[in-house]
């Protein structure tokens, strides 16, 4: 019983740093398809703000300089991806996987000019990472049975930005539904014309939700560098980006289920790294790569509409060209 | 009324593009510290400059026509069928199993029968997302995005677990065949006094490939599906007016689409590697995005554009290789193209459209 514990905390540890980008990239993706511009360009910013920060904290030597050089890096890609949808019109689509390969090829190209590692920044030491909090009375609280592990291990002993995940599914779900901008973000996602009929800017929205998701995206990618791990690594986001995607579809594009959806996702990481357990406890073996595929998979049924329909932002994906 | 020339909307807008993505490209490269008239040169003469050069460039270009003719023909029914990597590694499961499992007697019987096996693997990857657009309504880029990655998971187990041979510690499958042997572009000349490089890859998919491209063009602007397909992709709404089925177009349109990806496979598959390995698409199917944008999603399009992303690869091979500047720089190149010809497109148009309109103006 005691070690399926031990088990527990450190599957639903690791599940909650795992899905801490997962949860930053979706909300990122939220605010801007909620505002009706499609982002599958979530993982090259990502990318380019972990290549970013992790660069800038090993030269800085400091981790707060390096999150504000990463998500600036992310804010550019997503200015390019405003510039892009909005301004020009294009295709979303087109242009978020322009900049996913814009990501993917600059930074490998840029790390081997700055450091010539073959791609990868040097490796980050104390000052360059972010180090792990530990809340208040975790020490003294660690020895209560049941709820002193479960608060010394689980809740305490992550880096600030896991935390700021969290509190952003609140603040999310707060500016979307509780404040004038939300409102009109929302209803610039569903029926533009209507907000420009209101005489509210559909363009000057828009652009603040890229620019929103250009941030949230920024965390998400200096979170991968110098919290979940000490440097980047050539494409080290591995996907992450569209598995933030698929859970905001999982999620029908709200800010609670998002969070629900990219535990279940994490969790699905976590127990990846972990397959030993599943044979130790539920006594079958389960493959890897089934566990890899599954929040795809997850995800294609759920957009099939088997399980409760996922309907996506009326406007999604339509510039808005204003009437004459 | 028609704001520009015919000429300018196929010729002028894609030259401009192109010339905004390599200037950036260049800049790019100076931005690393490198010299970039150098570079194009150590690219031309790697790539162009001997017969070893062109055969890995149209190695590479031949997977390019495959996959570039599958985006193509998703976009004239207005989808956008991201998918075609995925649908090429499960090509190569269809190529690996004819050619293993079944004894042929000569290549041009394992050439046909590998052909017809990708392309059925191919599609049927592809119908899943075809019928989840077409009957339900699920959008087909993510799901194609999904397909993807569960195809390379699939991949993966199937080539860890199954079809390992015994004892064998890499993730691929047995050798096969020595009959299922394709002629390479050195063999197919030789009769004919043409020396080519004996070393280069180069073999004769590329003719399938080029046939391919000619089938898509009769297909799309010869026939009655054809016909039905763009008017699918101009107005769904006019489409159903006429009595078109969308369900049967967009299923259709993505059979074809995810078929012509899944026999960029007998290239790399059956002509290269002779047998089945672990990401033998080296993202081939990402850049027929970037050709059928170039392209303007017209077979002789996807076919130049083809032979230009296949000198860029093999040109950024010799970089590598020589350089300091890494392989990625053809990933950028590929975002830059992407993004000038397929999102940014308005940019160069719009600007365009004026000039044509104030000069017609004048006269």
């Amino acid at each position: 019983m005691l070690e399926f514990f031990q088990d527990f905390i450190t599957v639903s540890d690791s599940t909650l740093r795992l899905s801490t980008p997962l949860l930053l990239a979706c909300l990122a993706g939220l605010f801007s398809e909620r505002a009706g511009i499609f982002d599958i360009g979530l993982e090259g910013k990502m990318l380019a703000a972990a290549f970013f920060s992790a660069a800038i904290a090993a030269v800085s030597g400091s981790v707060w300089l390096g999150l504000l050089a990463g998500i600036s890096a992310s804010l550019a890609l997503a200015l390019l991806h405003g510039v892009a949808s909005i301004t020009f019109r294009g295709n979303q689509l087109i242009s978020g996987v322009a900049i996913n390969f814009l990501a993917a090829g600059m930074t490998v190209l840029i790390a081997q000019s700055w450091f010539k590692q073959g791609g990868r920044t040097p490796s980050l030491f104390a000052g360059g990472r972010f180090k792990e909090i530990t809340l208040p009375f975790a020490d003294t609280l660690a020895s209560v049975p049941i709820l002193g592990p479960l608060y010394a291990d689980l809740i305490s002993g992550h880096s600030i930005l896991v935390y700021v995940a969290l509190a952003t599914v609140p603040l999310t779900w707060w500016v979307l539904y509780r404040t004038r901008f939300g409102l009109r973000l929302r209803a610039v996602g569903e029926a533009p014309e209507a907000v420009d009929t209101a005489g509210v800017s559909v363009i000057g929205l828009r652009y603040s939700a890229v620019l929103i998701c250009g941030v949230l995206c920024g965390i998400a990618g200096a979170y991968m560098a110098t919290g979940l791990q000490a440097g980047f690594v050539k494409d080290m986001t591995a996907g992450r980006g569209y598995i933030a995607l698929a859970a905001l579809i999982f999620a029908k594009w709200r800010p609670w289920y998002a969070l629900s959806s990219c535990l279940l996702f994490g969790f699905l990481q976590a127990i990846a790294l972990r397959a030993d357990l599943i044979e130790k406890y539920l006594g079958f073996k389960v493959q890897v790569h089934l566990l890899d595929a599954l929040p795809y998979i997850l995800t294609v049924i759920i957009l099939a509409g088997f399980v409760g329909k996922a309907i996506p932002p009326r406007a999604g994906g339509e510039p808005y060209v204003k009437e004459r | 009324m028609q704001k520009m020339p015919q000429w300018a909307d196929v010729v002028l807008i894609p030259l401009i593009s192109l010339i905004l993505a390599a200037t950036l490209s260049a800049l790019v490269i100076l931005g690393i510290g490198e010299d970039p008239i150098a570079a194009v040169n150590m690219m031309i003469k790697g790539s162009l400059a001997s017969t070893y050069g062109w055969g890995y460039t149209l190695y590479y270009a031949t997977n390019f026509m495959f996959t570039g003719l599958a985006v193509a023909v998703a976009f004239h029914a207005r989808m956008f069928n991201i998918g075609g990597e995925g649908q090429a590694m499960i090509g190569g499961l269809g190529v690996a199993l004819v050619a293993l499992y079944i004894p042929w007697p000569h290549w041009s019987l394992a050439l046909v029968f590998c052909t017809i096996g990708a392309a059925i693997f191919g599609a049927a990857w592809a119908y899943i997302p075809a019928v989840l657009q077409a009957k339900r309504g699920s959008h087909i880029v993510i799901t194609t995005i999904m397909f993807n990655f569960i195809a390379a998971a699939l991949l993966n187990y199937l080539l860890v677990n199954i079809l390992i041979p015994e004892g064998s510690m890499d993730p691929a499958t047995a050798n096969f065949p020595e009959a299922t042997h394709l002629p390479t572009l050195h063999d197919l000349l030789a009769p004919f006094g043409i020396k080519f490089s004996k070393a280069a890859p180069a073999n004769v998919s590329l003719i399938v490939a080029l046939l391919a491209a000619f089938a898509v063009w009769i297909l799309i602007w010869r026939t009655k599906l054809g016909y039905e397909i763009r008017a699918f992709g101009h107005s769904e709404s006019a489409a159903k007016y006429a009595g078109i089925n969308p369900v049967k177009i967009t299923v259709i349109a993505m059979l074809i689409s995810g078929g012509l990806a899944g026999m960029m496979a007998i290239n790399v598959t059956l002509g290269e590697s002779e047998r089945l390995i672990l990401n033998s698409t080296e993202g081939a199917g990402f850049i027929g995005i970037a050709v059928a944008l170039m392209g303007r999603s017209h077979p002789f399009g996807v076919i130049l554009a083809s032979i230009l992303f296949g000198f860029l690869y093999q040109g950024g091979a010799e970089l590598a290789l020589w350089t300091n500047i890494p392989r990625e720089l053809i990933v950028v190149i590929q975002a830059l193209v992407i993004m000038f010809t397929g999102a940014l497109d308005n940019m160069v148009r719009m600007p365009l459209e004026k000039l044509f309109v104030a000069l017609r103006k004048e006269t």
